[in-house]
């Protein structure tokens, strides 16, 4: 199960899962064909980047207004027949839906249909908030059997897997291991293996599902403020059949999923495809507003889950993770993803997303490695449809990892937080960090070997930096600083003679403006 | 061999920022950087009290430690005409988190009219490249270099600085050269600073492929506007005996006909 | 237990955001108003183009598109039908009755149950918009199109789309929405699909898998 609390730091599971090569040629090639998609139909949209600050901005103006929406919110789905839930964490979460789906499912045992009853079974499109909440184990704690009905989930429930990826969450899996998968545990030990056959094979195996059980489990892409509407965007039509055909539909839906009007999702739902599949449009989507009579369930529940979101509100800098529309573009386009898969991250919430959302959801109690799991080229702000920077949130959440590290006396004790403050001190004074240059010559040249070449490198370092030199060489330091040069060249002047000006200089040279004085602050 | 035609705005007085890395590590780029400019006519200056941006810091966690070198660099580098500096990613760190962090410190105490200041040096402030293009309009600076060369884009360079086509441009004009594009140039190396040692397996994960790249374009040299990329990708182009060398954009720009080859 | 829990929560995001203040009804409005939207909002196709452009879209998606003009538009779905075998095929209430042809296979949606709906092999319906770009039909739960899930079961859907109701890009369709925000709403774009094996698209999974859109131009 993926606990960010009890997962292991994300570069030691990493170290691993670079090993897997079959799993990294299959998130290379998925990622590399999303991108390619979603390059295409972003580059036909000459007005992507005002898209994109729209999203922004109306996405800001939802999270900062949270509470007044969510009221609203509530107030227009429980006029329209919809009843509405809150749940403070996890466990309240599933407490509230295990509670009703009992009912429902008692409910509709109690009254065989057409079909045969249903006892204790429920449907569920893709949700990424169920997971979060480990609600599949709640649910069959009490009794009751869920059935993933996304292909790719099916995937994940029928081989006991774990998602890897927010859209395409089997996206680790080739087709010969799908068809392993389904062979097994549908029984079908003729099933082929192109992806039609893989497709149909799950069709078949959900049809009747789809048919029989009268209660359904699902996420929210928005839930509109203005209507108290909920929207869901898929592809399958396993959606569809979930929102419309069951007797009781149960949502479970984050807090920060809420936007101000239905006139705003005319902008995410063009953002949102583009960056998660590479469509123009994915094949569905569903807007409904509470009960409808004659037209889907007649009983419905919406779940509002705060479980740590209301920490990442807090931290202003940081408030812009709740911005997320759930795309998986981040992750697509993230070089650390592309290597290790989704499963390194410990979380549901893998990539640059996940790096930056899990801390703060768990508190920035655990899973304090993610924020490091960032060479921070800033891929994943390029692609963003609704221009979260995630690198600023990564640095902002890094300082407070080192923060919360410094209020112990082993924290503060550890190698780099002495290393790092030891640099600092040398920063501080030109003297110092002179020092440390003559120093840093004099330790590398007992480590440095001739390369054959004239030239001293390298190939192995001590301690902390040894991970440099586990697969590259480091050049052995220059006799000479630039600064030492510097001083020792015949210096020329605006007015171009040459002059030369020995020894330390305090302050800049060449200038007729005053110049500064030097600093040494300890 | 000042090239007047091809000068903006006059002869200006460049304040150069070498950074840390680069005068202890590669001290061969701030020469190349010194050469160039003046081969352009202007003059170069070095303030003596300039040590370090404060990236490191900054980007691992250590915002604290960084602070006190934001006064520094705001002290060093106020009365310049132009800062020059050879570093994409410690551009970044002055243009995207100086502000704040000036902000922070005024706060603090001590440091009244750093905000002030840091905003008022920012547009003055620039990368290397940047200035030959931007700043100063110019493709051709006079260079020679009879290589086959490949071009590494940074991603501070690429994404946060916006440096696009004009270190590429700088290139194309470079007498001799023979310039391959390097495929799959948008993506990361895998250096990220501390990444590469607190994440060293997926950062020689990434390293693998990009060398894998360089490989393929069959270039003796790889160049880009930052050492701290190149030091990565160099390491590996060494351990492998690849015979492929690094180098800094500012050192083909610095060669002319008639150097050593 | 859960009214509890609703304060708590709405109490967590006031202290988060005391930072900023908190906006009445008229400060709400006027911020949500002042958002920008520098994004396409008006077409700039003429209506020939429009229609070509949708048409072209719903090729991609592997849908049959016919243009017929008004009158022609029952002898069109009889025709379709034919082509298909006369099967079973649900046609919601309020289908325009000029548009209905005399055909023995389409029945009128009557509070089938879901296993009497899948008995149908296709359903007829109308569209309140269409959207030419994204290659989208927009249907609600009104007189002609009826109930979602009537457009859902059945494995072939062929749709009526009026020249009028087609726009040209997603604003202008949720300009024409409105006015009914609230309806349910589905927005079909092309079959059903999947891309979850090794990101291969395959059509058709728990969705129609046959889409044939009639388009009534004149």
């Amino acid at each position: 199960m993926l606990d960010p609390r009890t997962a292991r730091p994300f570069p030691i599971v990493a170290a691993e899962a670079v090993r897997d090569t079959q799993m990294r040629g299959n998130v290379r090639h998925a990622t590399e064909v999303i991108q390619n998609k979603r390059a295409r139909v972003v580059a036909e949209r000459g007005d992507w980047q005002a898209l994109r600050e729209a999203g922004k901005r109306l996405r800001e103006h939802a999270i900062r207004n949270m509470d007044a929406y969510l009221l609203e919110f509530e107030r227009n789905c429980t006029r329209a027949g919809g009843t509405v839930h809150w749940a403070r964490d996890a466990a309240e979460a599933q407490a509230i839906v295990v509670k009703l789906a009992s009912e429902a499912v008692g409910a509709s045992a109690g009254t065989p249909t057409a079909g045969r009853p249903a006892p204790g079974e429920v449907i569920k499109i893709k949700s990424m908030t169920t997971e979060e909440i480990h609600l599949n184990g709640a649910l069959e704690a009490a009794g009751i059997r869920p059935y993933e009905t996304d292909l790719a989930e099916l995937i994940i429930q029928l081989g006991q897997d774990q998602p890897s990826h927010i859209v395409v969450p089997a996206l680790h899996k080739n087709r010969q291991q799908i068809r392993e998968i389904f062979r097994r545990e549908m029984q079908l030990p003729e099933l082929g293996e192109t992806p039609q056959e893989l497709a149909e094979a799950a069709r078949q195996f959900l049809r009747e599902k789809f048919l029989r059980v009268e209660t359904a489990i699902s996420g929210a892409n928005f839930l509109i403020a203005e209507t108290g509407g909920v929207c869901v965007v898929e592809s399958e039509g396993n959606g569809r059949m979930c929102l419309t055909l069951p007797k009781t539909l149960i949502t479970i839906a984050g807090i920060d999923k809420v936007v101000a009007r239905f006139r705003d999702l005319e902008v995410l739902v063009q953002t949102l495809p583009r960056s998660a599949t590479g469509e123009r449009m994915n094949p569905y989507n569903s807007i409904w507003t509470g009960v409808r009579p004659g037209d889907g369930p007649q009983n419905f529940h919406v779940v509002l889950l705060d479980n740590g979101r209301t920490d990442v509100l807090a931290d202003e800098p940081a408030r812009q993770t709740l911005h997320c529309i759930r795309c998986g573009a981040c992750q697509n386009a993230c070089p650390v993803y592309r290597e290790t898969g989704g499963h390194a991250y410990g979380s549901v919430y893998a990539g640059p997303i996940g790096a930056i959302l899990t801390p703060q959801l768990l508190g920035m109690q655990h899973a304090q490695s993610l924020p490091y799991a960032s060479s921070l080229c800033g891929a994943c702000y390029e692609v963003c449809p609704v221009k979260i920077n995630i690198p600023e949130v990564l640095i902002h959440l890094r300082s407070r990892v080192v923060k919360e590290q410094a209020a112990s006396i082993s924290g503060r004790l550890h190698p780099e937080a002495l290393a790092m403050r030891a640099a600092a001190s040398v920063f501080r004074s030109e003297r110092r960090f002179r020092a440390a240059q003559r120093a840093g010559r004099m330790a590398m040249k007992t480590m440095a070997r001739d390369d054959g070449a004239g030239q001293p490198w390298i190939r192995s370092l001590p301690g902390y930096l040894g991970g440099w030199t586990s697969v590259r060489d480091l050049k052995a330091m220059p006799k000479q600083t630039f600064r030492e040069w510097w001083e020792q060249r015949p210096h020329r002047t605006a007015d171009g003679q040459d002059r030369n000006k020995p020894g330390v200089p305090d302050h800049p040279t060449g200038t007729t403006k005053q110049p500064p004085a030097s600093v040494e602050s300890a | 061999m000042p090239r007047h035609a091809l000068r903006l705005g006059g002869i200006l007085q460049v304040a150069l920022f070498i950074t840390c890395y680069n005068d202890t590590l590669f001290p061969e780029c701030g020469k190349s950087v010194v050469r160039v400019l003046e081969r352009l006519g202007h003059t170069v200056e070095f303030p003596a009290g300039q040590t370090c941006c404060g990236q490191m810091h900054a980007n691992t966690g250590y915002r604290d430690e960084a602070l006190p070198l934001v006064a520094r660099f705001v002290e060093q580098f106020a009365h310049a005409e132009a800062v020059v500096i050879p570093s994409s990613s410690c551009v970044t760190t002055i243009r995207e988190q100086y502000p704040s962090m000036a902000t922070e410190l005024e706060e603090r105490g001590g440091h009244a009219g750093l905000s002030r200041a840091v905003h008022d040096l920012l547009p003055r402030v620039f990368e290397f490249s940047e200035f030959l293009t931007k700043r100063l309009g110019l493709a051709d600076v006079g260079a020679y270099y009879p290589h086959r060369v490949t071009y590494h884009a940074s991603c501070h360079g690429l994404r946060a600085l916006g440096l696009g086509d004009g270190p590429v441009d700088l290139l194309r004009a470079v007498g001799g050269i023979e310039l391959v594009t390097l495929p799959n140039v948008e993506r990361c190396c895998g250096f990220g600073g501390t990444f590469a040692v607190k994440n060293a397996a997926v950062s020689g994960a990434m390293l693998a492929e990009k060398v894998r790249d360089v490989q393929n374009t069959g270039a003796e040299i790889c160049c880009a506007c930052d050492n701290s990329c190149l030091m990565h990708i160099g390491g590996a182009l060494h351990r492998q005996s690849t015979g492929i060398r690094t180098v800094h954009l500012a050192e083909i720009l610095a060669a002319e006909e008639g150097d050593p080859v | 237990m859960n009214a509890d829990a609703r304060s708590v929560v709405l109490g967590r995001i006031r202290a988060a955001l005391n930072d900023h203040p908190q906006a009445d009804a008229a400060q709400l409005n006027a911020e949500w108003l002042a958002l920008p939207r520098d994004y396409n909002q008006q077409g700039h196709l003429t209506e020939a183009e429009r229609l070509d452009l949708l048409e072209d879209r719903l090729h991609d998606y592997g849908a049959e598109v016919t243009r017929v003009a008004g009158h022609e538009v029952a002898a069109a779905i009889a025709a379709v039908l034919a082509m298909r075998g006369n099967r079973p095929t649900l046609m919601p209430q309020g289908f325009p009755a000029e548009w209905t042809p005399e055909n023995a296979a389409l029945t009128m949606d009557d509070t089938f149950s879901t296993r009497e709906l899948d008995r149908f092999q296709g359903v007829v319906t109308g569209a309140t918009a269409a959207i030419a770009e994204t290659g989208s039909l927009v249907l609600q739960d009104v007189a002609g199109q009826g109930r979602r899930a009537g457009t859902l079961i059945p494995d072939f859907h062929l749709c009526v789309v009026r020249a009028e109701d087609v726009v040209e890009n997603v604003p202008q369709a949720f300009a024409r929405l409105a006015a009914t925000p609230t309806l349910p709403t589905t927005f079909v774009s092309g079959p059903s699909a999947t891309a979850d094996i090794e990101m291969t698209r395959i059509k058709g999974v728990h969705g129609p898998r046959f889409l044939h859109v009639l388009l009534v131009d004149g």
